[in-house]
């Protein structure tokens, strides 16, 4: 099997008044798995279906291969796609519905036997192949819809939120198990989901659509490391980055909060704009502390490895502060706060990232 | 289910009170049927079979009861298998695919639905008149059958519109066009509405009387209806035990068609699928 190159060159669809997405262009590999990621109406699945020619474009153009196929009907354009809710057709055994795509194709008896047979045994349903879906589990009607999706050999698969259906156990593992696949037969991959850890994990690059607009476009990291706006910096990462809007004067931001930063440290630009600090690079310290900012602890969750600490600031305004396990800090304790300028983010007023430079993975 | 309160003994007095009369009318019919006279209820003379000897013999100038019974088979059945067929194939496209003034047409199937046939008699008298289609089977059958459609259609419409758009998605991508769709995944879907629709049809074709009685004239499309009718209406006296023994002859098959496709029809009433 051998994936598509996929080009999306200004895609755009509107139903009536409402423009679902809005010249979208992205460039994938072959063999990549790219996850289209953002809220619920964010135009991911819209993009899906246009991809997958369900949907006809307003405008725009889609390349398999640099051959244009936004003319082409589904059937046409060789691709498979797993749907959220599973879409097997619930009065055909698993085989019949793995066989289906086989039998349109007009193949011979025993080339679909033996196809059908395969892919079942690569995604270990051949047991279950005479049952009806409603008569298995939802694992393995998720595990009968990919194999359906793959039994053509197709250059590309789009799974439509595939594992949102799933409980978290079963997931985590057909997460893992999705990607081992993926990779084992190369075939180019566009997952759509609204769950940034499975995009994350999953994806080799991540397109991040909000409002029907792209608005970033990038490996994992980058993503966490350096969001292209306010957007995808609130988005990306759980908990998500505490966010700011204010006036940067040459000691820091005055604002909803007043955030000095640290000394020798100049914000890139003054005036108005955002800062940003996630949580996991906020350091917190016992109170006497001379730098950084205090704060009296209001709320203390444990998460298993971690503790998220909500602080009221002394100047005004609250922070997240993610610290490991251990942290001996309780709701009414006064504690200093520490982060290193490279853990800063800043945005222009309109949201959008300013300065280049890398946020530490994890800070000091 | 039934609700099991202690107030249903007293319930189930109640409906068979007020089924009386109409279960009066049917024991009427069996007595009458095998007796030699009636009064009331109570059978005079003895029982005979001498009222069933229209199954053997012709009535008077009548034609014989196989003929009849084909002609109601053929009635019935025709009209069942039509309806469900452009039922069917309308509903699925109203339900499924965008086209200009569908809205309207929705509306209008719902309107004609609304329409009492009476009223139309006269006007289809001419066109099948016009189509050469009076006074044949055929011409009722094309006339009855479309006087069901607005019902068959708006029925088969919401079997239709449960299934999910998922499923059309998924057919489309593994290779299959709209009409493959419809043939392979989408009629056997909502066969409970077809099976349903179609005994439906059935029983109501079986037991249609204005309308072949209008539109057939000579004895040899008589469908039982028709047959009964006639003895009712003889110039002689009517026969009161050959009536209801033809009676009952003409009430057996959609008793037997009731009993086995009772299922089916329960979808319909109650307005539900299950898979």
């Amino acid at each position: 099997m051998r994936g598509f190159r996929v080009e999306l060159q200004q895609l755009s669809k509107r139903f009536g008044q409402v423009e679902a997405l809005r010249e979208l262009s992205l460039d994938i590999r072959p063999g990549e798995l790219v996850a289209l990621l953002g809220p619920s109406g964010c135009g991911k699945t819209t993009a899906l279906l246009l991809i997958s020619g369900i949907y006809r474009p307003s405008a725009g153009r889609i390349l398999f291969d640099n051959r244009p196929v936004e003319h082409l009907h589904p059937k046409d354009r060789d691709i498979g796609m797993v749907f959220q809710s599973y879409a097997l057709y619930p009065h055909m055994t698993l085989r019949e519905n793995i066989a289906f795509p086989l039998r349109l194709k007009r193949l011979g008896a025993k080339e679909v036997r033996e196809r059908v047979e395969r892919v079942a045994t690569l995604l270990g349903i051949a047991e279950l192949l005479e049952r009806r879906p409603a008569e298995v589990s939802g694992g393995q009607q998720q595990r009968a819809a990919l194999a359906r999706a793959l039994v053509k050999e197709p250059g590309l698969l789009l799974l439509d939120e595939p594992l949102s259906n799933l409980d978290a156990r079963v997931r985590l593992q057909a997460r893992t198990e999705i990607r081992r696949l993926q990779l084992q037969l190369g075939v180019t991959t566009i997952l759509v989901t609204h769950d940034q850890a499975e995009a994350l994990a999953m994806a080799d690059r991540i397109a991040v659509l909000a409002g029907g607009r792209l608005q970033q476009y990038d490996v994992p990291e980058a993503l966490y490391r350096r969001p292209a706006n306010t957007f995808v910096a609130h988005f990306i990462g759980d908990p998500p980055m505490n966010l700011y809007r204010g006036q940067f004067t040459p000691e820091g931001l005055v604002g909803e909060v007043r955030w000095p930063l640290p000394s020798g440290g100049r914000p890139p630009f003054l005036g108005e704009g955002f800062l940003g600090i996630r949580p996991e690079d906020l350091t917190v310290v016992p109170a006497e502390a001379p730098e950084g900012i205090r704060g009296r602890v209001l709320l203390r969750e444990a998460l298993g490895r971690e503790v998220l600490l909500t602080l009221a600031l002394e100047g005004g305004g609250q922070v997240r502060a993610l610290v490991p396990g251990g942290a001996p800090y309780r709701p009414g304790d006064v504690v200093g706060v520490r982060y290193a300028i490279e853990a800063l983010h800043f945005f222009d007023p309109e949201g959008r990232r300013v300065g280049n430079g890398d946020a530490p993975v994890r800070g000091t | 289910m039934m609700p099991r309160t202690r107030f249903w003994p007293l319930l189930a007095f109640g409906l068979f009170v007020l089924s009386l009369p109409l279960l009066a009318g049917y024991l009427w019919l069996l007595v009458s049927a095998f007796s030699f006279q009636v009064h009331g209820l109570k059978p005079m003379g003895g029982l005979t079979l001498e009222h069933w000897r229209f199954l053997l013999e012709p009535i008077g100038q009548r034609p014989p009861i196989g003929r009849v019974l084909l002609n109601s088979f053929v009635y019935a059945l025709g009209v069942a298998f039509l309806v469900v067929l452009a039922s069917s194939m309308a509903a699925y496209a109203l339900s499924r695919l965008a086209f200009r003034g569908r809205g309207f047409y929705l509306g209008l199937v719902l309107v004609l639905h609304a329409f009492p046939a009476v009223s139309l008699l006269i006007g289809i008298f001419y066109v099948l008149q016009l189509l050469g289609l009076f006074d044949t089977l055929a011409g009722v059958i094309l006339v009855q059958a479309s006087l069901f459609l607005p019902l068959g259609i708006w029925l088969m419409k919401g079997f239709f519109d449960a299934i999910p758009w998922d499923l059309e998605r998924a057919a489309l991508v593994d290779g299959a066009s709209r009409w493959i769709f419809f043939l392979r995944i989408a009629l056997p879907l909502v066969r409970p509405g077809l099976f349903a629709l179609g005994t439906f049809v059935f029983i109501a074709a079986w037991g249609e009387f204005i309308l072949p009685y209008t539109l057939i004239v000579s004895s040899r499309a008589w469908t039982l209806a028709l047959y009964l009718q006639s003895l009712l209406g003889a110039v002689d006296l009517a026969d009161y035990g050959l009536v209801a023994a033809v009676g009952l002859f003409y009430l057996l098959p959609v008793l037997v068609l009731f009993l086995v496709g009772q299922r089916f029809l329960l979808t319909i009433y109650g307005g539900g699928v299950k898979g």
